[in-house]
């Protein structure tokens, strides 16, 4: 938790201050409409913060959410698909992209980024193609589907489905993470691919199952942003969503380089996104500066992250002998 | 007699722990070719670094044409005409031949724009090629050509730089044979220039064919010269050995026949894809791998533990042929190594020491796939306390940790994982004396239980004092194995350069 210390606090000071400059900020329904976006954001920058650990990185999240989003649209409203199997559908499509992923990764012998980069381009394109580019009709509106719906936008007293969907998995994937041999093995693979081989960990294996369970993870989150959404554009729904993951489990403390990062870090850094999006519409800030607000406070605790890792590395003593 | 073009007086050098060089003096004449031999750690490369300026003396000094000079940097050294070749070649592959030749000291067009002169830089680059007889083009990537080829850019770019002293460090390592001749032809014609040059190598047929004079160094010392109608294969050797072993090994008790736990047959390696590779290690021996760097003794180490599965070939275990195709299999069979370099395959250095312990063998303190933190904490605790591993807690980040430390860490990976063969590569390298005693003592008794115990070393003392048996290999091949009864440093040296008669196995190839 320790490490998590810094970014936390910077998360309680914004809420303090946009509280203090605007009383809304801490009213049900600003809250409520949070808990729902980072619900959504948190499931998949989990994934995206798994694969990072293992030092890789998966930049088509958001061109899936397209794909999936555009197919399950499809599935339901004009295939005519049952409920569950469309959604088991969805969430193996994920699997399925994660697996590609891993496999042109880890037996190909290609750079993470440049594949998922080309995934990126792919999936948008594929999801402008198969809509022949227009908006097939949303899954927001109307009474039909009511299971999933309620799944994916209602709520248990009070609190929205897509939040307690995040702590469950959180909480899953805490225990993997954190406690489970397979998460050692993730923590190892990304600190140093060859020391790990050397202990007779298959490297490979473990690399392309991070991207497996992103796929999943982003299936999963792919259900709850297309029902969330008043409509799923194919050129647009999930653009920049890669992006949003990244800085959050970068915010989280996940390093770049690998093998490092941690769940509650992840959820304070997609929380902490989540408020930057709020406190510039709370605090009258022009929405045209959103990006930028974001942007420089992402900087602003990468950089205070790094001078107390650098403070606290120096205090650290070398033994002798 | 002329003023020598160098002179290195009284040269000392300490690094923490260890004297590198003590009161060793060189003298350079224009024109010549002088060999420099003496055994991996004799001192030679630290003598030459502080030539090229890496290093500075501690006592001592350097004079070019008899004038002193001190050489605080490489450019100094470069400024004084001294040129290297690295064995390590230092190229840029990616940019073309001349770009490599003038890296750093592009001819510019003059103006603020600081542009290259292209044309000036082509038109100069192909006057040195031509000069070393290389028949290609200045326009040629360098991925292009071989590295024989890549060599003579290297020498092609000292000369450029003026050097009148060129160190070659073995420069012959990696070339084919007809490439080696072809290096020899051009360092003589170098010397009829009157280029004077420092010839590192262990392959003393080269030297016996090329040298003026021999200068061996040994343990850091001056250990005599050779005149160029008094160098012979024996002699050589002869100058390079030849020292009191220090009595801190653990020696082997006598016993009856052991048998054999390992067999390895036709073992064929990547990188040495056309040798060979068949012996066994017995039960409770250590068998001692000796050669020089690069004679593949590592990449025999690496296939018989699966990192880098052999081309073909067969591993037999207590009479059970296995299929070693990656470290997970040989780990199920009680095959270990201990990788030469610990820092980069032994250990991931930002975890701690429990962690690095407990990497290998997860599943044995672990329920259901969950790690048992408490399992983990006493078992590696108690692992580091047999090993004497010196930290405050196991909870240490293993990069905090001393190389002797390190080692054990390594050690401590497997030991808890009743090996049945295990392999050192280079074990005591960087290791303080105190360390070494005790991997020594360790893996003495890991023999001494029945553990086949495989040690590859550079380290001549350490493999004459520590093994049963000494495998010597030479080019992807065992060229002989010696008893220990039989083993000598002369004998070992024989084979580790090629055989009886290197001139003959270098003819053979």
């Amino acid at each position: 938790m320790r490490k998590e210390l810094g970014i936390f606090l910077l998360l309680v000071f914004l809420c303090i201050v946009t509280t203090l400059k605007n009383p809304l900020f801490m009213s049900r329904d600003n809250l409520h409409n949070m808990a729902q976006l980072v619900g959504m954001y948190g499931i998949f920058s989990i994934g995206m913060g798994i694969v990072i650990i293992t030092g890789g990185i998966d930049l088509s999240v958001g061109s899936a959410f397209a794909l999936l989003g555009v197919l399950l649209a499809l599935m339901l409203g004009q295939w005519h698909w049952p409920q569950v199997g469309a959604a088991v559908f969805i969430i193996a499509m994920g699997f399925a992209l994660g697996c590609l992923h891993g496999f042109l990764i880890t037996k190909v012998g290609l750079q993470a980024f440049i594949v998922t980069l080309c995934g990126l381009l792919f999936y948008r394109g594929m999801a402008r193609f198969i809509t022949h580019d227009s908006t097939p009709p949303g899954l927001s509106s109307g009474d039909a589907f009511q299971g999933l719906r309620t799944l994916a936008t209602g709520d248990i007293a009070s609190i929205p489905y897509q939040f307690i969907i995040l702590i469950i998995i959180a909480a899953i994937m805490w225990v993997v993470l954190h406690r489970s041999i397979y998460g050692r093995y993730l923590f190892a693979v990304g600190r140093n691919e060859e020391a790990a081989r050397y202990s007779g960990i298959n490297s490979r294996r473990i690399i392309a199952s991070a991207y497996m369970l992103s796929g999943v993870l982003v299936g999963i989150s792919a259900i709850l942003l297309a029902f969330y959404t008043p409509s799923i554009s194919p050129s647009s729904h999930g653009n920049f969503f890669e992006l949003y993951a990244i800085a959050a489990a970068v915010l989280g403390g996940c390093s770049l380089r690998g093998g490092e990062g941690s769940i509650i870090g992840i959820l304070i850094g997609t929380v902490l996104l989540q408020v930057l999006q709020n406190l510039v519409v709370l605090l009258g800030i022009p929405s045209e500066l959103d990006f930028a607000v974001t942007g420089s406070v992402i900087l602003i605790g990468v950089m205070a992250d790094q001078l107390i890792k650098a403070r606290s590395a120096r205090k650290k003593p070398v033994l002798a002998t | 007699m002329a003023t020598p073009l160098l002179q290195m007086q009284g040269i000392s050098k300490r690094f923490p722990g260890v004297i590198a060089l003590n009161n060793v003096s060189l003298e350079i004449y224009p024109g010549e070719i002088v060999a420099l031999i003496g055994e991996n750690g004799a001192g030679k490369s630290t003598l030459m670094k502080i030539l090229g300026g890496v290093h500075q003396p501690d006592e001592g000094q350097i004079l070019i044409d008899g004038q002193p000079l001190v050489i605080k940097s490489v450019n100094d050294s470069i400024g004084a005409g001294i040129g290297f070749i690295h064995q390590e070649l230092n190229v840029l592959d990616n940019l073309d031949v001349a770009s490599n030749v003038y890296l750093g000291r592009e001819p510019l067009m003059g103006g603020p724009l600081k542009l290259v002169d292209s044309r000036k830089m082509h038109n100069e680059a192909q006057v040195y090629l031509d000069r070393l007889g290389l028949g290609i083009s200045s326009r040629t990537p360098l991925d292009k050509i071989s590295i024989a080829q890549q060599q003579m850019v290297e020498i092609a770019r000292t000369l450029s730089q003026k050097a009148r002293l060129l160190i070659m460090d073995e420069p012959t390592s990696s070339l084919t044979l007809t490439e080696t001749q072809r290096l020899l032809e051009v360092t003589k014609e170098l010397r009829s220039q009157g280029v004077s040059i420092i010839y590192i190598s262990h392959r003393l047929g080269e030297v016996t064919e090329i040298a003026d004079r021999v200068v061996a160094l040994r343990d850091g010392n001056n250990a005599g010269g050779l005149a160029r109608e008094e160098i012979s294969h024996d002699r050589m050797v002869r100058l390079m050995v030849g020292r009191d072993l220090e009595r801190f090994y653990a020696p082997p008790p006598q016993g009856g026949e052991k048998k054999p736990i390992l067999e390895v047959e036709n073992l064929h390696t990547r990188r040495y894809p056309n040798r060979s590779v068949s012996f066994d290690v017995r039960q409770g021996e250590i068998l001692g791998m000796a050669g020089l760097v690069g004679a593949g003794r590592s990449e025999v180490a690496q296939a018989i533990f699966g990192v880098e599965p052999p081309l073909s070939g067969t591993v037999v275990l207590s009479g059970i042929p296995l299929n070693i195709h990656t470290p997970q299999i040989a780990i199920k069979h009680g095959i270990y190594l201990i990788p030469e370099d610990r820092r980069k395959s032994g250990l991931v250095l930002d975890m701690a020491i429990r962690e690095n312990v407990t990497l290998p063998a997860l599943s044995r303190y672990s329920k259901f796939g969950l790690i048992e933190r408490a399992a983990e904490s006493t078992g590696s605790t108690k692992i580091c306390e047999t090993l004497n591993v010196k930290t405050p807690s196991v909870e240490v980040n293993v990069g905090n940790l001393s190389g002797g430390n390190q080692q054990k860490v390594v050690l401590a990976k497997w030991l808890s994982l009743d090996p049945k063969v295990l392999i050192f590569d280079e074990p005591t390298r960087g290791i303080d004396v105190g360390a070494k005693a005790e991997i020594y003592k360790l893996m003495r008794s890991l023999a001494e239980n029945g553990v086949a115990v495989i040690m590859i070393s550079s380290d001549m003392e350490e493999v004459l004092g520590e093994s049963d048996r000494i495998a010597v290999m030479h080019e992807g091949a065992i060229t002989g194995i010696l008893e220990r009864e039989a083993a000598s440093e002369e004998a070992i040296m024989e084979l580790a350069v090629g055989g009886a008669k290197p001139a003959n196995s270098l003819a053979s190839e």
